[in-house]
């Protein structure tokens, strides 16, 4: 990823890059979801373009119909394969919650392990495009707060290639977080075949003052604030999680050891958020050693409103970020 | 297979697993009532020729799905009693190490992958066993089991829209007792007969009596064989009673007076019994034979459940995520 010699892509082709990979690899792969083959024209933003055409019925279009392709995924997945079920927009997963959470994540337990579900749910998500209450939440908190469920999402193309083909080959349910809004921004292409291990985190910048703890879209923003504090000689380590449950707990401890500060960011509402879990582990294992209260940033606890005003301020941003590590310093904003 | 009227010895099997369940049922209401095991329990009596015609036409490869009411489906499909039992009883030799219970048996070997407490939810996964023997080019089939409340919840009618989209092989049960838990199936439902919406999905819906075992297997062979074909899912409806209620402890309130009086006297298990005699299929002593030898495999399954370990309190944390992923 180093090399600048290197080719850039997106997310979409990242993604796309991953799905063709892990179909040619494995028979028991499969593609479901609403419009993903090339007659629907491979999704609609195009993730899946011209698998359908290499993969042929193993890359199908679906009714829309999120209980039933979630149920058929899991059908197939406790008999060995490998399904890839896309709902569209997170916010379409709530109409398969039982699917889901009554099922996929727990039929491993409920059978005493005689069966269990490696499937991905592929599903993208994230305010900017004025689509209001219904097509934006960040709803990872419901599924990490399941137990028998893995949750993944990756902040740039590079790993949201080498995740999905980790998601795609686990052997546990695993949710699929692509955020909408950053698609289409190029970061450099992945090594093929690079897989990246779920449930460990990357720092992906280092520093001494205060840790940034954050996944998907977030994790930029972190990154344009903790450049900005450099500049200020504020030096901040940012954490991308990459796997939201289970997160890698020791990374982010022994970052917050040294630093002795956290900040949690996430494009979720606040209340009952990830950031409040990560918040009570880093209370529970370093009390006592923290130089400032944990911080967390989220949106405003409300539906995504529409209006373009209210859309901006209801997404956490730099502002925000900044001004919760400045808390941290004991500094005020 | 291709028999439209079973063969004798069919029709002798088809009442071992009748009578299976039925002795399975009587003890499962007995221990439980003297408190020998712990359980909310559904009884299946009076809905014992379903199951028990149709299985006998899948083998252990057919996958089925079913649902909290269940022990009829278990049995018939071939889940082993003690295992079964000792599920029931929470012990670590059951199917699941008494960690599913009684509404959540798996038993992959005799081809029972999920069942659910939730109704309604047999279906979507039933597709999807369906829709890997249909990409893997097996002869599989899948039947998932449900009652008429079910009919009701958006989960029937996107399965077999989808199954009837893909012509997956499936072949959707609908065991119709009457009642969807206390109410009754014409108040909650706008179709007179579940059958009849299987004409949305244009796949073909049949009802059948659910009380004549031969009637169930002459629908269910059909369907069996044409999803076995490729020709599609089929909606078979199986006209029947529960003689116990919704949940084990129910007092029938809701019920119309003898009505159940009624359906009881239409029991199944006996009206087969006799049924097999007069045609000259089984004798008396062929049949009483049959029973005595299930009456004695209880008794060891019922002592092997009540004798078996519960689980170890490390059971907790294993089988939540794979072994890679515990403890990360």
């Amino acid at each position: 990823m180093s090399n600048p010699a290197k080719s850039t892509m997106n997310t979409i082709q990242a993604v796309n890059l991953a799905l063709d990979e892990a179909l040619r690899l494995d028979l028991g792969v499969i593609v479901l979801g609403e419009d993903v083959a090339d007659e629907q024209a491979g999704g609609i933003v195009g993730c899946t373009k011209g698998l359908s055409a290499k993969y042929g019925a193993r890359v199908r279009s679906t009714p829309i119909s999120e209980q039933a392709i979630i149920g058929a995924a899991i059908g197939a997945a406790i008999v060995g394969m490998r399904p890839v079920a896309e709902i569209m927009l997170m916010n379409f997963t709530t109409v398969a919650m039982d699917m889901i959470v009554n099922h996929a994540a727990k039929l491993r337990f409920m059978s005493g392990g005689q069966t269990h579900v490696p499937l991905t749910i592929r599903t993208m998500t994230g305010a900017g495009f004025g689509t209001g209450g219904q097509h934006a939440d960040y709803l990872e908190a419901w599924f990490a707060h399941t137990a028998g469920m893995k949750v993944v999402a990756p902040s740039c193309p590079a790993d949201a290639y080498g995740l999905l083909l980790s998601c795609i080959f686990d052997e546990d349910p695993c949710l699929f977080i692509e955020n909408m809004p950053t698609y289409w921004n190029p970061g450099p292409a992945p090594e093929p075949g690079a897989r990246i291990p779920l449930g460990k985190a990357h720092i992906v910048r280092p520093g001494n003052d205060v840790t940034l703890i954050s996944y998907s879209r977030m994790v930029g923003e972190c990154i344009r604030v903790a450049e900005k504090l450099a500049g200020e000689n504020i030096h901040a380590e940012v954490i991308d999680l990459r796997t939201i449950s289970p997160f890698d707990a020791e990374c982010i401890l022994t970052s917050v050891a040294r630093t002795r500060r956290a900040v949690i960011v996430h494009e979720a509402v606040k209340p009952f958020g990830v950031g409040a879990e990560i918040a009570a582990q880093i209370h529970d294992a370093l009390f006592g050693q923290l130089a400032a209260r944990v911080e967390r940033v989220g949106a405003n606890f409300s539906a995504v409103p529409f209006s373009k005003v209210l859309e901006t301020a209801f997404v956490p941003g730099p502002a925000q970020i900044e001004a919760a590590v400045r808390r941290t310093l004991g500094q005020s904003p | 297979m291709s028999d439209p009227n079973p063969a004798g010895a069919t029709l002798v099997d088809i009442y071992r697993r009748m009578t299976l369940i039925k002795q399975n049922d009587e003890r499962f209401r007995a221990l439980i009532k003297a408190g020998k095991i712990v359980a909310p329990y559904y009884s299946p009596r009076g809905q014992e020729a379903i199951p028990a015609a149709i299985s006998v036409l899948l083998t252990n490869d057919d996958y089925i799905c079913t649902i909290y009411r269940n022990v009829h489906d278990l049995l018939a499909k071939g889940v082993p009693m003690r295992e079964l039992w000792a599920e029931y009883a929470g012990k670590v030799t059951g199917t699941c190490k008494g960690k599913g219970g009684p509404m959540h048996i798996t038993h992959p070997a005799s081809g029972v992958m999920v069942t659910t407490g939730i109704v309604g939810s047999s279906l979507p996964i039933a597709n999807g066993l369906a829709l890997a023997a249909q990409l893997r080019g097996e002869s599989r089939v899948a039947v998932a089991y449900f009652g008429d409340g079910a009919s009701n919840i958006g989960a029937f009618h996107e399965s077999l829209n989808l199954a009837a989209v893909w012509k997956l092989p499936v072949i959707f049960v609908c065991q119709n007792n009457g009642y969807g838990e206390h109410t009754r199936y014409d108040i909650a439902t706008s179709a007179a007969r579940v059958s009849d919406r299987a004409a949305s999905y244009q796949m073909p819906g049949v009802t059948v009596d659910g009380n004549d075992p031969c009637a169930v297997y002459a629908a269910a062979r059909v369907a069996i064989e044409r999803a076995r074909a490729g020709g599609g899912p089929t909606l078979l409806e199986a006209m029947t009673f529960r003689f116990h209620g919704h949940v084990f402890g129910d007092a029938d309130v809701y019920m119309r007076p003898g009505e159940k009086e009624a359906a009881m006297k239409k029991d199944p298990v006996p009206a087969f019994r006799a049924r097999l005699i007069a045609e000259g299929h089984a004798g008396e002593s062929d049949l009483a034979a049959i029973e005595s030898a299930i009456h004695g495999q209880i008794d060891e399954a019922v002592e092997f459940a009540l004798q078996s370990a519960v689980p170890d309190l490390h059971e907790l944390t294993q089988d939540v995520l794979s072994a890679a992923g515990e403890g990360a």
